[in-house]
Order: structure tokens, then sequence, then C-alpha cells
């Protein structure tokens, strides 16, 4: 059976002197099983298509004067049944590093986790903290040594070191791009819409978490996959702050709230029909 | 000549339902007992509901020999902590183990639908829900399997909560008393195997409270 671990967790040598199949999983730590099969992306395809991993989403995330602003929408879909309204899609790394979920939940949950492990891994073998750009290339490296075998993973990196604020986006494709504005998911073209025409750099950290609250509002209106709570959060020099949660129903009367009719515009509209 | 393609797959879907429902001070998970194969039923009396830790109790559904690979995994997984730690594993720790275990079978995935139900170390209910490749996360109350699309909206009626994602949080525990969760238990059922062909025969329900785990049965249509 075939086991590929690129996750550098492992210790590459065996503890015990003897290594018989029965014992190798559960005392060496797991390895990725890998089918055995002619059609590797067929398999992939078809298994996809049959477990349906939640998916579907809007984030975003963009530096301004007072450090990064992160925001992001809470649906998970499972082809087109809502599995979840309360899925936490920004994922706290450590206290002074965000990462957002895009893509499939189970790879952005696991690879994240896997990133905070590193990340204080490097901490403690370094004796000081590691950067965003280190944190986001230890990402990027592993979804790249996976690349092409299915994993879906749209994701960014927020956060303050010592050179300041840093937000990379990092995706499965293997893609790394540093950046100032980006918004991710099946949403992100009407967040984008939003962020784009309200954005300047300097703006207070109240302004720029209610230009991400309505970018977020904005794509849930619009966009089936994305919907439930919109989370903001702002990463600042002492580390990330969450500053609100709203659910996206409440927020649309909020930003649009009803006028009531009066009784006499009713009355010409029937007699008008 | 042209490559063979093997006309035979490694999965096969079971059938099946399981909900679990959080209290204040106990937890409800159920499972109807049916297992099928396409039209066929295999047998009436398969339970879906395993007991991993003296506070966190599996209920999977989907491909049943899956699911029983799943359940010894983890039983071994737990053996080991507990004689490495010398403690039961707690139920959000049991939940983790569980979400990894999928994740590593990322590439020929455990076709099983997982809700992992127990009490937390504060003596409160909490149930996990799984998709099938190890995603997860703590709920209130969830349905996995061919009668959740039936069951979990009539939950989200009864037992909606505010998300726990809001800010400034708004207390999110189910009201209900432990025999008035049961009851809802019994009627998701009830109702459940009148719609989906997969579901019904008996009902299996393991009551989880500070006085330990019971067993109640229910009979469920058998056609």
């Amino acid at each position: 059976m075939m086991k590929i671990d690129f996750s550098g967790l492992a210790a590459s040598a065996p503890l015990c002197g003897n290594t018989d199949e029965l014992n190798n999983e559960i005392s060496t730590g797991q390895k990725f099983e890998l089918p055995i099969a002619d059609d590797f992306d067929g398999f992939q395809r078809e298994a996809v298509q049959m477990v349906k991993p939640a998916k579907g989403t809007t984030t975003l995330a963009f530096i301004f004067k007072e450090g990064v602003m992160v925001a992001a929408d809470s649906r998970a879909s499972m082809g087109g049944y809502i599995s979840s309204q309360s899925v936490k899609k920004i994922i706290e790394i450590n206290p002074y590093m965000l990462g957002t979920m895009a893509g499939g939940a189970a790879d952005c949950q696991f690879w994240h986790r896997n990133l905070g492990i590193k990340c204080r891994l490097h901490e403690l073998a370094n004796k000081r903290r590691i950067s965003v750009t280190g944190a986001s290339k230890l990402l990027a490296n592993i979804l790249y040594s996976y690349r092409g075998m299915g994993l879906s993973v749209g994701t960014m990196i927020a956060g303050w070191d010592e050179t300041g604020p840093g937000l990379y986006y990092v995706d499965s494709e293997g893609g790394r791009l540093k950046g100032t504005r980006f918004s991710v998911g099946s949403g992100s073209p009407y967040a984008y819409g939003v962020l784009d025409s309200g954005y300047r750099f300097d703006m207070s950290v109240e302004e720029g978490a209610e230009l991400a609250r309505r970018a977020i509002y904005h794509a849930t209106f619009r966009d089936g996959a994305s919907g439930g709570v919109a989370s903001v959060y702002h990463v600042g020099p002492n580390g990330w702050k969450k500053l609100s949660g709203d659910d996206v129903g409440e927020l649309h009367y909020m930003y649009y709230p009803v006028e009531p009719a009066s009784v006499e515009q009713e009355m010409t509209e029937v007699s008008g029909s | 000549m042209t490559k063979q393609q093997a006309n035979w797959s490694p999965y096969d879907n079971n059938g099946g339902t399981c909900v679990a429902i959080a209290g204040t001070d106990y937890c409800v998970i159920a499972a109807d007992t049916r297992m099928s194969s396409g039209y066929n039923i295999l047998t009436r009396d398969y339970s879906k509901i395993n007991q991993l830790a003296d506070k966190s109790v599996l209920a999977s559904s989907g491909f049943q020999a899956d699911v029983r690979a799943l359940q010894k995994v983890l039983a071994a997984k737990h053996l080991q902590y507990q004689h490495q730690h010398n403690k039961q594993m707690s139920c959000p720790a049991m939940a983790q183990l569980l979400s990894n275990t999928l994740y590593y079978k990322r590439f020929f995935p455990y076709y099983a639908f997982n809700v992992l139900g127990g009490l937390d170390h504060e003596g409160k209910g909490c149930v996990f829900t799984y998709d099938a490749v190890g995603s997860y996360e703590r709920v209130g109350y969830s349905s996995q399997g061919s009668g959740s699309t039936l069951i979990t909206p009539f939950l989200d009626n009864q037992l909606k909560s505010p998300s726990p994602l809001l800010l400034p949080a708004r207390d999110a525990v189910t009201p209900l008393s432990e025999s008035e969760a049961i009851d809802l238990v019994k009627t998701c059922f009830a109702s459940a195997t009148e719609r989906d062909i997969y579901t019904g025969d008996k009902l299996e329900i393991l009551i989880m409270n500070a006085s330990g785990i019971r067993q109640e049965y229910m009979e469920l249509r058998k056609d």
C-alpha cells in the first residue's frame, strides 16, 4: 500500500526495530493512504462526487492603515444542500495570525491546523515568531506537493509581524500571491464590487469593519452558496480581535428597512390594477 | 486494444439515518437499525451506534464496512491513549481524533457520515457533526444519513438556536428537557420512516447524562 507523508511531522526512521505492517500506522503516526487504481484522477472525481465534501463561500481580507481586516460568511453547502450555517471560516492559527477557509472545508481545517503546529514548532526552534511570509510559504509548499490530487483550498493568510501587516493568498493549485486586497470564493465577485469601490487606505478600524461587513452581506445576498453569519476580524500590532458577528438576514433589514406603506397608497394600487 | 476499466466499486451505501441532540446536562443519540443495499434489506437489526469512551458515542450512517473499520481504528487509538495518559479521552478530544482519522483517508475516504455525541468536561451535552473527509464543528443538534434532509429542517424549526459565531454571543443551549428531547427524536424518526425507504424497522436511542448511559428502543414501520 502506498503511503506518502509530506507534512514532515512523522519521524523518517522507525523508532523500534521491527516494523510489521499492522503496528506501522499506529506507532509511527498516520500517513496518507492512496487507492490502488489505474485511473487515479477518475477515482478522485467519483469519490468527490459521492461523498460531496462541504464547500462554497465568500471570504475577504484587505490591508489598510490600521492593519488587516478579515471577514467571511459561515455557510457550507454539499451539492445543493446547506449542510451548515455556522461554519467557522476564519481560523485562528495563533494569536497574531488568521487564515480564511474557502473550498473544501475538511482540507482547509486540516491544513490550517497543521500550519499552526508548524508555526509553533518554528517559534520553539528559532526563539522568535514566524513571519507571515514564512507561514504562507510553508502552507504553499505543502499544497504544491499535493497538486493535482484533488485538494480544494483557497485561503488567505493574514497577520502582523516585525515588518508590519502582511497578507498572502495561497491556493491548492500551488499559487501564492502577496497583496493588499483579496476576496476568495463563489461570492467573491460580488464582494469585490463593494470592497473595491469603498476602499481607502486611511480608513479607521470602524470604517474598515463596516466596509468588510457590507461586502460580505452583498455577496451573501446574491450568491446562493454564501450565507449565515458575517464575521469580521481585525489584525493589529497586538494580534487579532473579533469585531463582530452578525446574521446576514438581520443585516439586510438593518441596511434596507421596510417602509410601512400608507393606507391611501394601498387603495390606489388596488383600483388601478 | 482499449484499457479495461474496473466495473467494481469499493463502496456501497447501506442507508440509514442518525440524529443527535445536546442539552444542558444530557445528550441523546439515535439511529435506525435497518441495513440496506440498493432495494434489498440486508437486516432489520443492525446497530449503527458505537460507544467509544465513557462520555463519547459515535453514530454513523453510510457504508457500514467502512464504519466498522473506522470504529476499530478509533477504539485502538483510544486504548493507546488510555495506556499513555491513564484516563479516558474527553468528547472534544475524541472529536478531533475522529476528524484527523477521517482526513488521513482524504484520497480514499471512509464513506461514513458521522455524528459524535457526549458530555464535555462541564457535564453539558455536546454534539459534533462531520462530513465524510473530516471537517467538523460543534453544534446543538445534528442529523446525518439518508433521512437527514427530511429531519434537519424539522429540527431547525423546533430547536434552532443562535449561531455560536454571533457577537455579542447569545446563549445557545437547547431549552428542552431530556424527556422532551427523546420524544422529539422519536417523532423525527417516525416521520422520516414514512418518506425515506432506507429508514425504518427499529429505532435505537442512547441517552447520556451524569448518571450514565441508558438505551431505549422503539419499533418503526417495517415496509
